[in-house]
């Protein structure tokens, strides 16, 4: 097949569109695909993820032999690798040691930080303060005085909370040494 | 409220309003949840899908900032509807093409929506007009704590919101930012500032999967990473980066108005011609148009004119739009005619 743009080299990427109810069908050769750029980004972005896996499978052969499927769903990883969807929370932790490697290729970290739900057990309260900070200054930047003051409010009561803990902490372990 | 009364009002993206709305058409952020303890959208089961719009619904009709917000089954509405939505942001193309057991939720304002069994269970986003993530990050981060009280969301201390595809854990935030840079595509600068966005983990892509080929000067500029930053973290990296995109738009505009000044207004007036005496007009040639004509208006070139109405003429030329607007199917050539006579009729002034 012949790309349909140059009209010269071999067609390698094929797209298909929706537009106005008609189906459209685009082969291209990778030159000018590239030449599409930022219209064809989005739909690339599958592909380069999937693309991404498979040479991960080759990167770390080893993975292979771990737990291939979700102990929660029952998806199996090589289900993941050809659709590029996980089947539910637990797969996260089922598949957690295929998955750091590829987070961290994919997102340049494993670890969250950022805002999470309230009420869930995590004391996590440095980081907490750390991110009201930034809040904090971006508050005085734009001028918006009174959310600066709730924002500093706010970090003070963290941090009279931690200073509090840690002391609690620091009385649990005299107590058990004075056991000792 | 019903879908013709979108028809009526005006996209909150689309006001021409806002910090920077010369060059920063709409800030938007997006947040994607799921419900603890069912697969995601894409393994669910019929009854698990039908169960997750229902709790979903029931929270969200009690939060008050979705007072009078639209309620909308996405397979029992028409295609054009569906396209319509998708035109105005709503909703993403891919929520349409598979609309059994879809939900979206649309705010009075058009403010919010919420798609429900997206890739993700919960898609919410806000959109507000001109470069504005930090009220649009205040609105969804409200709307999300509201949402956490009722609903157990799909959390992992390591890693996070967790999401159907790893590309989205974490924060689960993208955070996008619609610009119009036709100076420095004028100038041929574009790629080198794309391509200096790409080393920065941001991703660009264009207006609309639809007619994106014309739509070249316009660019949606949105966070790639969603883990390992914190939201506020991610929104001042992008925003720093756009700062930097603006001001060397802005440079070009000057640097064009200096150097080639009858060659620019030459090009905004002869838009503006066309615009106002075609007959026939696709889509693309409209968008283009637009564009130069937008740029005139920025730079003073074209007097009387308003960003709001140039606003307002790229999302009625749209297919759907059009559609909707004379109320019934048009043929893609009887849309070219219609587009020709709406774009006639609001141009002159």
């Amino acid at each position: 097949m012949i790309c349909d743009i140059c009209h010269k080299k071999a067609a390698t990427v094929h797209l298909t569109e929706i537009v106005d109810d008609q189906m459209m069908e685009l082969h291209l050769c990778e030159e000018c695909a590239r030449e599409k750029g930022a219209q064809m980004e989005q739909h690339f972005g599958l592909a380069d993820l999937l693309a991404g896996l498979a040479d991960l499978g080759k990167q770390f052969p080893e993975t292979t032999s771990q737990i291939l499927e979700c102990n929660h769903c029952g998806l199996k990883y090589e289900d993941f690798k050809r659709i590029g969807r996980l089947g539910c929370g637990e797969c996260y932790e089922s598949f957690k040691k295929s998955l750091a490697p590829l987070l961290r290729r994919i997102q340049g970290s494993t670890r969250h930080i950022g805002k999470s739900p309230k009420g869930k057990k995590m004391p996590r309260t440095k980081l907490e303060i750390r991110e009201l900070k930034i809040r904090l200054k971006q508050a005085v930047e734009f001028e918006e005085f009174e959310e600066a003051a709730r924002l500093r409010d706010k970090i003070k009561e963290l941090e009279q909370k931690r200073g509090k803990k840690q002391g609690a902490t620091d009385e649990h372990r005299g107590s058990a040494e004075t056991k000792e | 409220m019903n879908i013709e009364d979108l028809l009526k009002q005006k996209s909150e993206w689309l006001r021409g309003i806002g910090p920077d709305s010369d060059i920063v058409v709409s800030s938007r952020i997006r947040l994607a949840r799921n419900l603890r303890g069912y697969p995601f959208t894409h393994w669910g089961g019929d009854d698990e899908k039908a169960e997750i719009i229902e709790k979903i619904v029931t929270v969200c009709e009690k939060i008050s900032r979705l007072k009078g917000a639209l309620f909308l089954r996405i397979n029992e509405i028409s295609k054009v509807d569906r396209q319509f939505l998708v035109e105005r942001h709503l909703m993403s193309r891919e929520f349409g093409a598979e609309p059994e057991h879809k939900m979206l939720i649309i705010s009075s304002d058009e403010v919010m929506s919420v798609m429900v069994n997206e890739e993700d269970h919960l898609r919410i986003q806000t959109m507000k007009s001109g470069f504005d993530l930090k009220n649009a990050w205040n609105i969804i981060d409200a709307f999300d704590e509201a949402l956490a009280k009722e609903l157990d969301f799909a959390y992992h201390d390591e890693f996070g919101y967790l999401t159907a595809c790893p590309t989205n854990v974490g924060t689960g935030m993208r955070a996008s930012v619609m610009l119009h840079l036709p100076s420095l595509v004028l100038t041929k600068q574009i790629d080198k500032i794309l391509q200096a966005i790409a080393k920065l983990s941001l991703t660009t892509r264009g207006l609309y999967g639809e007619g994106t080929e014309a739509s070249g000067n316009f660019f949606q500029i949105s966070n790639q990473v969603t883990l390992g930053r914190s939201e506020s973290e991610l929104i001042e990296h992008i925003s720093g980066m756009i700062g930097q995109v603006i001001e060397h738009e802005r440079n070009a505009r000057n640097a064009l108005l200096e150097k080639n000044e009858a060659r620019l207004k030459d090009r905004v007036w002869r838009a503006f011609g066309i615009l106002k005496s075609s007959r026939i007009i696709t889509s693309s040639e409209t968008i283009d148009l637009l564009s130069s004509v937008r740029l005139g208006c920025d730079l003073n070139i074209l007097p009387g004119m308003n960003t709001e109405l140039l606003n307002e003429l790229f999302i009625i030329t749209q297919p759907a739009h059009l559609q909707k607007l004379e109320g019934k199917k048009l043929t893609p050539e009887e849309r070219d005619l219609k587009r020709a006579q709406i774009i006639r009729e609001r141009l002159n002034i």
